[in-house]
This record gives C-alpha cells, sequence and structure tokens, in this order.
C-alpha cells in the first residue's frame, strides 16, 4: 500500500519556493493504478516520491507503513522502479550480469545469484539472450530486462514512470503486457490512454495536483476534455 | 562482426578463462609493466606476436579483435610518423608494438572473465580500505561503470556530432563538445538515478 500524507514537492527559485506537486493526500490500494498527465505535470515527481528519488518537502509518503524519508533503504528494497531510458539503467556488459548485479547487495553467493538472475531471465522470455551485450538488444528488450532487474529484488511495489514511451507498437505492447501481468501492485505513469483504461484506478495530475482520482474511464475523459479543451 | 564490447565475456573452458580473477589481473599489470620495459623493437615485436597467440587461443575472435584495435590505428600512425622523424623506426615500432599489446592482453582478460568476477575481486582488493570509510562494493561498481559507459559515451559523441553536422555545424567544435558533455553529464544523472532505485547506494 502507498500512502501520500499531504505530501508535497518544492524546488528553490530566484523568487523562492515554487510548488511542482502540490500537497497531496492520496492511498493506494488497488492493483495498479495509472497516472496520466501532460508534460511537466507533476506525474513523474508523485511517481518519485514513492521510493525516494524525489524528497517531498512536506508531508510524509508511506510504502507498507514504512517511511521514505526515514526507512529509504527499507523502502527501496520494497519499491522497484522503471525508467523511460532503459539504457540508463542497463549498467553491466551482459544481460545476466545486469540482473545479478541487482541481487549483489542481499545475495551473496555467486551460484545463487546467477541461478535466480537466469529464473528471472527465463520468466521475462530473456533466457537466449543471457549471455548477450546490453547494447546489442532492441529498445523493448532493453525494456524488459530493466523490468528484470528490477523484478529480481522481488518487489511488492512496481512504480513504472512512461515505461513504453520509446518504444515501438509490438515492443511496446510486450511490456505493457508484462508489467500488467505481474503479481505486484504498479503504479504506472503513462501518456497510453488505452493503457491507463486497464488499470484499477486513474489519477490525473495537471499543474502540480492531483486534479482527478477515479475509475480510469472517467479519469480518462476528465484529462481528454480537460487537455483539449 | 561487430568489435568485441570492452567488458563482454567470450564463453569458454581455456586456461585463460580458468585462471582465478585475482592473480589474472595482477598477471596483467606485471605483464603491462614487463611488457612497457621492454626495450627496441623486435622483443615488443615478439611480446606482441604472444599476446594475440594468447587472445586467439582465449577464443577471442581475430575480426573482432582487429575492429577492436581499429580506432586506435590513427593515432598509432601518427605517433609512429612522429617517433620515426625524431628518434628513429626502430623506437617508433617499439612504441606502437608495445600499445597494441596492451590493448590485446587487456581485450582478452575482459573477454576471458566475467564482470561479476571481475567485480567480486576489485571488493577483495578493496576490503584492505574498509577501515578509513570505503565501501568496497561502491568501488567495485565505480569500476564497472567506468567500463560500460565506454560505449556508452562513444554513442553519445557520434549522435552529438551527426546532429551538428545535420546543422551544417561539423566544423564548429563547440556545436559537438558542449552538447556532447551536456548530455553525458544528463546520462551520468540518469544512471545515478538508476542505481539508487535499485538500492545500490544504500548501505547493508
Amino acid at each position: 500500500m502507498i500512502r501520500f500524507e499531504d505530501a508535497g514537492v518544492t524546488v528553490d527559485t530566484p523568487d523562492g519556493d515554487l510548488a511542482i506537486l502540490e500537497p497531496t493526500d492520496l492511498t493506494l490500494t488497488e492493483h495498479r493504478v495509472g497516472v496520466i498527465g501532460a508534460n511537466g505535470s507533476g506525474k513523474s515527481t508523485l511517481a518519485r516520491l514513492v521510493n525516494g528519488l524525489v524528497s517531498a518537502a512536506s508531508g510524509t509518503v508511506r510504502v507498507d507503513g514504512l517511511d521514505v524519508a526515514t526507512d529509504g533503504p527499507a523502502v527501496r528494497r520494497r519499491v522497484g522502479f522503471v525508467f523511460t531510458q532503459p539504457a540508463a539503467q542497463l549498467v553491466m556488459p551482459t544481460v545476466l550480469e545486469d540482473v545479478a548485479l541487482s541481487l549483489r547487495r542481499h545475495v551473496k553467493d555467486k551460484r545463487e545469484r546467477e541461478a535466480r538472475a537466469r529464473a528471472v531471465l527465463a520468466d521475462i522470455g530473456l533466457a537466449d539472450r543471457a549471455d548477450t551485450s546490453v547494447h546489442a538488444l532492441s529498445g523493448g528488450q532493453q525494456q524488459l530486462l530493466a523490468i528484470a532487474g528490477v523484478l529480481a529484488c522481488e518487489p511488492t511495489v512496481v512504480v513504472a514512470d512512461e515505461p513504453t514511451t520509446l518504444l515501438d507498437l509490438r515492443n511496446a505492447r510486450a511490456v505493457q503486457e508484462r508489467l500488467l501481468s505481474m503479481e505486484q501492485q504498479l503504479l504506472l505513469v503513462t501518456h497510453d490512454l488505452d493503457l491507463a483504461r486497464r488499470c484499477d484506478r486513474a489519477l490525473v495530475v495537471e499543474d502540480g495536483r492531483v486534479t482527478c482520482d477515479d475509475d480510469p474511464e472517467r479519469a480518462v475523459a476528465h484529462y481528454v476534455e480537460s487537455a483539449l479543451s | 562482426m561487430r568489435s568485441l564490447p570492452l567488458g563482454l565475456q567470450v564463453p569458454g573452458d581455456t586456461v585463460w578463462h580458468r585462471l582465478p580473477t585475482g592473480r589474472k589481473l595482477l598477471g596483467l599489470v606485471l605483464l603491462g609493466v614487463g611488457v612497457v620495459a621492454l626495450q627496441g623493437p623486435w622483443l615488443p615485436l615478439l611480446a606482441l606476436a604472444a599476446a594475440l597467440g594468447v587472445a586467439l587461443h582465449a577464443g577471442v575472435p581475430a575480426r573482432s579483435l582487429a575492429l577492436g584495435v581499429r580506432p586506435l590505428l590513427v593515432l598509432l600512425a601518427v605517433v609512429a610518423a612522429l617517433q620515426t622523424w625524431q628518434r628513429g623506426w626502430p623506437v617508433a615500432v617499439e612504441v606502437v608494438a608495445t600499445t597494441l599489446t596492451l590493448v590485446v592482453l587487456a581485450t582478452t582478460f575482459t573477454a576471458t572473465t566475467p564482470t561479476d568476477d571481475l567485480l567480486d575481486a576489485v571488493v577483495r582488493a578493496a576490503r584492505v580500505l574498509r577501515p578509513f570509510g570505503v565501501d568496497p562494493e561502491r568501488v567495485a561498481l565505480t569500476f564497472s561503470l567506468a567500463i560500460s559507459s565506454i560505449p556508452v559515451v562513444t554513442t553519445l559523441f557520434t549522435q552529438t556530432r551527426e546532429a551538428a553536422k545535420a546543422r551544417g555545424l561539423e566544423r564548429s567544435p563547440r556545436a559537438t563538445l558542449t552538447p556532447f558533455a551536456v548530455r553525458t553529464v544528463a546520462h551520468a544523472h540518469a544512471v545515478g538515478d538508476a542505481l539508487a532505485a535499485r538500492g545500490l547506494g544504500d548501505p547493508d
């Protein structure tokens, strides 16, 4: 469960603090929660609060009861994060080694680490690419690998920040299906309104505020009307 | 066939693959020092031939090896010309052969060593620094990032140069170098975020 308790984010400017996310109060218990909104609206800031990539200037964010500000490492063990740019997430030369890197902190035995990494790769459909260079993968495969690196740590929550924006239709579909079929709670930031409709709940973020929190169909309708008016 | 990316292992079961990583790394350092100390044109050439023999025995594809050293060839040609002009051809041969030997040995090392094993070796070596507040895992991760960033930074440079060319600014170093620096820093930020999200900077 993700809980925002009047959590807000500001940045320093020469004219004083500028709110990029107004104090927000939300309790997210649904399996799949979509977040939609225009570029620069504050969607990613909201998502990044969940694992401490962005710190709240006011209020508190909790994941499974843990305060992100004070229990950061424990929260990050529970929250996996998938970024828009998979290339920035892949830091080891080969596919297998990159997944194994996620496990280095918590699985000291090399053989166990490798076995677990291979199991995750098999589950995500990249078993035959285990010894391939990460740079030789397609964009979609790189994003799947990034997801594999996240799932290897067995998180309870996965936050995905526009994970399909840079992918072609086929790869985007593969990544979407993988994300939507996960058993973990998913907080999905997206511009894909069809994808948002497949969530259990959707939030619309506009100008740093959650302006609609509703059933996905109604939230998408609200966003479309607001964006095109 | 592409050149062999740095850090990408060539699977195999040769003696070079089976050598413990720490000893192999130490051997590489000692060999490197030894090769640099060689004088005259013939011994460095012999060392280069031996290094090539080791690389081929380790299963590093010859064409990949050739493509891997190709970016150095222009630089080495300039160095060879300068050395020949100033100090004579034997010194030019010595410098070029020594440099190529080091590159071939380093490529063979990375090709026969899984990066995970390399990180373990670095972690073991860095443990002596733990009393001074150094986190061995962070040192190993930094080492790995340095290796894996090379192809990424190369790609960023190529893309930036192409963008400058598309605007007719291929002769302006500023049009390439400034955005290249900005994009490299942006990439470093993105990688930093990704590492933080994976909890790799967190204490045990």
